[in-house]
């Protein structure tokens, strides 16, 4: 970037940004899409999957999220969550404007146009004669000259409102009066238009390819087509095979071109002189950009069929010092997703934690939807601090240090461990780990010993979380635990009375009943003793 | 020629190989087999395969398996003439596997030369493996290996091994083979080489300027019959000697690839003693129970695939179920419930394939099938929660299960509360015991085993992981009531309220 940092210095010299009335920012600060503050990065801690990623599901949906935009890298923009308020809010503000269709589609085009420049520049890069691979240079500045400019005229006609994009603005504005990016253009257009007007004849005889200046003649094709007009019946299929514009040309039809080259000698000396000048033609910002707000646009792909079967999104509202927690019409992502695209119901919860509570303790029979809610109740989390829209009505959530989750996990020999044992080590660990501002959520944890010991340990656990304040769910299917104390909020989940084994996912705050409607689960699958019986003597 | 050294001799119906068992991958994965298997291949993927497959097939007839019992007890009573074998098979298949043989079927020169290419390396195993059985028919017992070695050293006699070579030497490829395969090799590619020089030849008469494309690529399928009429005529003349040889040739690879898979069996039996015996752990042959009422009584019992993983000797237990058919397991966490349930299942199979069994003594009816009921992590496509999934999978199970079979549940129906839970498996047990299906049932729903006791003393056998006075386990079951509580208590103050400073990872280190 070396020499167009110098071009572009001299026009961001006079701000362009700064005269503007809409933005205090001037374009220099401008650096990323996903961060207010100029020169703060994102963390390389991203890369690594948080712990519980699996736990939540979160694991396929992050696969699914960023499917299709491998390039991009998102992964570690979609672990790392934040812990800031402001950025939340900066890029809840950047997402607010992408759901402009006509911005969305002046960000799409340019990527589009960003990953043409890329694909023409690494096909060039491969190509060993020089004529044939300044060809290609050229064509990758000319595509992104086109797709910087084109942007450049959206950003004129549509009206952005959140601090990134104008920033983003104001920087693009500069650029494209720089020196720098003006003489790019100028005389690449220039050299396209003399290059473009060369004709030239290629002669082959036994094994020698001659090259001339063009001397006129005509499509010999066309001869042949007229001469044998007379047989034509009827339309026929197009026989032509179709070429990519990137398929490899062979060694013969470079050393053509580069024959060409000489027979032009300083029009293409002027091209590699273009080349070489420009090897690092694409503006830094811009190419950060490019990726970053794949971020967001992937995201907003992803829910755009839920929204569509007309499921809810909003941006939260979040706190780092608040832990109310207000949330209606929340649902499982990864769950709707699915059942969205099976044109399923997708069922939403509410629930909310004021005032010292601090804890949701969900019992109820199986299938009720238990496991999707604490799931959810996860998912919610991070996503919000990812600072994108969440799936639900209306939100407001606590920003945490830290998530940790407990989901019943397969016995493995391996460990030479018992479950037990095995569950209390990690739950430990989480323990130790957690502060008062982290998120705990168990799933069913110690459910495979005796109900006397699921009791007496969920109780140390749950006891241990609500002294030192965090915001848990603990999912059990011990009902005493859900009036442990005032800091516990019992949610039940909730069955069809008139069709026990018909599974409502309804999560509702109430006490906890006790009924769990497992025999009739147990029916529903011929495992009643007189159809057992009829089943396995049979 | 048949070796029938894993399929008894007599009818067509007790030769058959049985039908895999179709919850295999269950098993695999509850009795954690792999590990067996992995001791029965000692690295050896053929081995690995067979193991897999033969252990999967349980036989159903007690002759059958008496038969196979006969087999490996002359194998390990003199496994260095079955490894001897086995070696033997295996150079018959290794060098086949090699690729140095290409076999084009309709092409009856390289059918003849592949068919020699073979035989000369088939022809000095079989002149080898006749050495063998010249040297130790004799000490060989049981009905399979006599009856095979007999046919060895009457079917492959000298005189018929001096005949098979005699036809090699006289097949030999000669000038005639040498040329055939010279055109059969060439193909299409000659077409485009022989019009080649022709029209450039043609080329070099034409004034220039004009387009020559308009022959090259035409001309050349036409010109290429002569070629094929000579080469056609020479081949018929080779076909039925080239088919004749090149179908023995393959008969007798198929004999050596039946051998190599028939000892294989007993190859990965003789690898997994070794390793057993090594390690002073004990094994026995079996007691068929002919009779299908429930039958189990073992001493000595212990998991094999945990005794091969620990440095150790595993712990043994000594269970006489007489003809009751359920047997419920309680009692303390990770105090050897789960290892004797899949022991269990391990030794079943192990007498149903014909092989010994990890214990001083076992005896036990014939199943007609094991099941394994064991608790699953969460299902990951989210269509049910864990107990819709528990009875989904024991719904499959009542599907496939019947009289005689063997039910291994390992913590069934836990994932509800323990009302429930129990209620559930009181069901299932009552409806399937009294279908004639012998249950293992480990759990700690108290409810449900303590119902048990109360209800149906005189069929059901209750057992009970040990625990001593200072809460140390000793991964020995005995005959007891389930207790109300378990240990949960124990793990907790270790883990919560003596280590809170200490590394984790000490943790891992202190089971016995």
């Amino acid at each position: 970037m070396r020499r167009h940092e110098q071009a572009e210095s001299d026009s961001s010299a006079r701000p362009a940004g700064a005269s503007d009335p809409r933005s205090g920012l001037r374009s220099t600060t401008f650096q990323s899409i996903l961060h207010p503050r100029p020169g703060a990065e994102i963390a390389d801690a991203g890369e690594v999957e948080p712990e519980y990623f699996r736990d939540l599901n979160l694991d396929q949906m992050v696969d699914a999220i960023v499917a299709n935009r491998a390039p991009y890298d998102l992964k570690p923009f979609l672990h790392l969550r934040l812990h800031d308020v402001e950025t939340v809010a900066y890029r809840q503000e950047a997402l607010q404007d992408l759901e402009d269709d006509r911005l969305r589609k002046a960000v799409d085009d340019f990527a589009e146009g960003m990953v043409l420049m890329r694909r023409h520049h690494d096909y060039a890069l491969k190509l060993r004669n020089r004529c044939h691979r300044n060809r290609w240079l050229r064509e990758s500045v000319k595509v992104y000259c086109e797709t910087v400019t084109s942007l450049g005229d959206d950003f004129s006609r549509i009206e952005v409102g959140s601090r990134s994009f104008q920033g983003l603005r104001d920087h693009l504005a500069g650029y494209m009066a720089s020196g720098y990016f003006t003489a790019l253009v100028a005389e690449g257009q220039s050299l396209d238009q003399e290059i473009d007007a060369i004709r030239y004849t290629v002669q082959i005889r036994g094994d020698r390819v001659t090259v001339r200046r063009y001397e006129g003649g005509d499509d010999y094709s066309l001869d042949v087509e007229r001469t044998f007009a007379k047989f034509k019946q009827s339309e026929v299929k197009d026989r032509r095979a179709e070429y990519s514009a990137f398929s490899d040309q062979n060694h013969i039809e470079a050393h053509v071109l580069d024959l060409v080259g000489e027979l032009f000698p300083k029009l293409f000396a002027r091209l590699d002189d273009y080349c070489s000048r420009n090897r690092d033609f694409v503006d830094e910002q811009l190419a950060r950009f490019d990726r970053e707000v794949q971020f967001y646009l992937a995201y907003l792909d992803y829910i755009a069929p839920l929204r569509e079967a007309g499921l809810m999104f909003c941006y939260p509202q979040v706190s780092t010092r608040s832990k109310e927690t207000h949330v209606t019409g929340a649902f499982d992502l990864s769950l709707a997703t699915k059942l969205v695209h099976q044109q399923g119901e997708v069922v939403r919860n509410d629930f909310h934690l004021s005032g010292g509570e601090r804890a949701l303790v969900v019992t109820g029979p199986n299938q009720g939807g238990k496991t999707t809610f604490a799931r959810m109740f996860g998912q919610l989390h991070h996503l919000g601090a990812l600072g994108y829209p969440i799936p639900g009505e209306a939100a407001e959530l606590f920003l945490p240090d830290r998530i940790f989750t407990h989901f019943e996990r397969e016995e493995q020999l391996e460990t030479l461990r018992g479950k037990l044992e095995d569950e209390l080590v990690r739950v430990h660990a989480i323990l130790s780990e957690a502060t008062p501002d982290s998120i705990v959520i168990m799933n069913e944890s110690f459910s495979s010993t005796t109900l006397n010991d699921t009791l007496l340990l969920g109780t140390e656990m749950l006891q241990r979380m609500v002294d030192l304040g965090l915001l848990c769910v603990y999912v059990t299917f011990v009902d005493e635990l859900a009036s442990l104390s005032e800091a516990t909020v019992s949610m039940v989940a909730m069955i069809d009375p008139d069709d026990p084994a018909r599974r409502t996912f309804r999560i509702i705050r109430r006490p906890a009943d006790g009924l769990a409607y497992a025999a009739a689960i147990a029916r529903k699958y011929g495992l009643g003793y007189a159809q057992l019986k009829g089943r396995v003597e049979s | 020629m048949k070796t029938l050294l894993l399929h008894a001799g007599g009818d067509e119906d007790t030769r058959r190989e049985p039908d895999p068992l179709p919850n295999g991958e269950d098993l695999i994965r509850d009795l954690e087999l792999d590990t067996m298997f992995a001791a029965m291949a000692d690295s050896n993927e053929f081995l690995f395969d067979v193991a897999k497959r033969v252990v999967l097939s349980s036989l159903q007839s007690p002759t059958t398996i008496r038969y196979r019992q006969q087999v490996l007890a002359d194998c390990l009573a003199h496994p260095e003439v079955v490894r001897e074998l086995y070696g033997i098979s295996v150079e018959a298949v290794d060098r086949r596997r090699m690729g140095v043989f290409s076999l084009f079927r309709d092409n009856p020169d390289s059918n003849l030369s592949w068919a020699i290419g073979l035989l000369e390396v088939l022809v000095p195993l079989l002149r080898r493996l006749r050495g063998v059985a010249d040297r130790n028919s004799g000490q060989f017992r049981s009905e399979a290996f006599q009856r095979f070695f007999a046919m060895i050293l009457d079917e492959l006699n000298d005189e018929y091994l001096d005949e098979v070579e005699r036809h090699i030497h006289n097949l030999q490829p000669r000038r005639g083979v040498q040329l055939g395969a010279v055109v059969g090799r060439v193909g299409k590619s000659i077409d485009y080489r022989v019009l080649r020089p022709r029209s450039r030849s043609w080329r070099e008469l034409m004034p220039a300027g004009l387009s020559h494309s308009a022959f090259s690529f035409q001309i050349a399928p036409r010109d290429d019959a002569g070629f094929r009429a000579l080469s056609d005529m020479r081949e018929r003349g080779i076909n039925q000697v080239a088919n004749a040889l090149s179908q023995s040739a393959e008969h007798i690879r198929g004999f050596f690839g039946l051998l190599h898979t028939e000892l294989a069996f007993y190859m990965g039996c003789l690898n997994l003693h070794e390793r057993l015996e090594a390690k002073l752990e004990p094994t026995c042959m079996p007691v068929v129970n002919e009779a299908t009422e429930p039958t189990f009584s073992t001493t000595g019992l212990y998991d094999v695939c945990l005794s091969l993983r620990l440095g150790e000797r595993a712990i043994g237990n000594d269970v006489d179920a007489g003809t009751k058919s359920l047997v419920v397991i309680t009692g303390a966490n990770q105090g050897g419930k789960s290892t004797f349930l899949r022991s269990v299942g391990q030794a079943q199979l192990m007498m149903q394939c014909g092989m010994f069994v990890p214990a001083t003594s076992f005896r036990a009816n014939i199943a007609g099938g094991v099941f394994t009921h064991h608790k699953r992590e969460e299902d990951p496509t989210m269509e049910m929660g864990k107990l819709e999934e528990e009875l989904s999978r024991m719904s499959e199970i009542a599907d496939a299960i019947g009289p005689t079979c063997l039910l291994l549940c390992n913590e069934s129906f836990a994932s509800t509360n323990e009302r429930e839970g129990s209620e559930i498996g009181r069901q299932i047990v009552r409806a399937m015991t009294e279908a004639g299906i012998k249950i293992f049932y480990v759990t700690h729903l108290y409810d449900l085993a303590h119902g048990f006791e109360v209800r149906h003393a005189d069929d059901v056998l209750l057992l009970r992981a040990e625990r001593q006075e200072d809460g140390r386990r000793t991964f020995k079951l005995r005959e007891g009531a389930p207790l109300a509580t378990s240990f949960g208590e124990d793990l907790y103050r270790r883990i919560f309220e003596t280590t809170d400073d200490i590394d984790m990872a000490h943790l891992g280190g202190t089971n016995p």
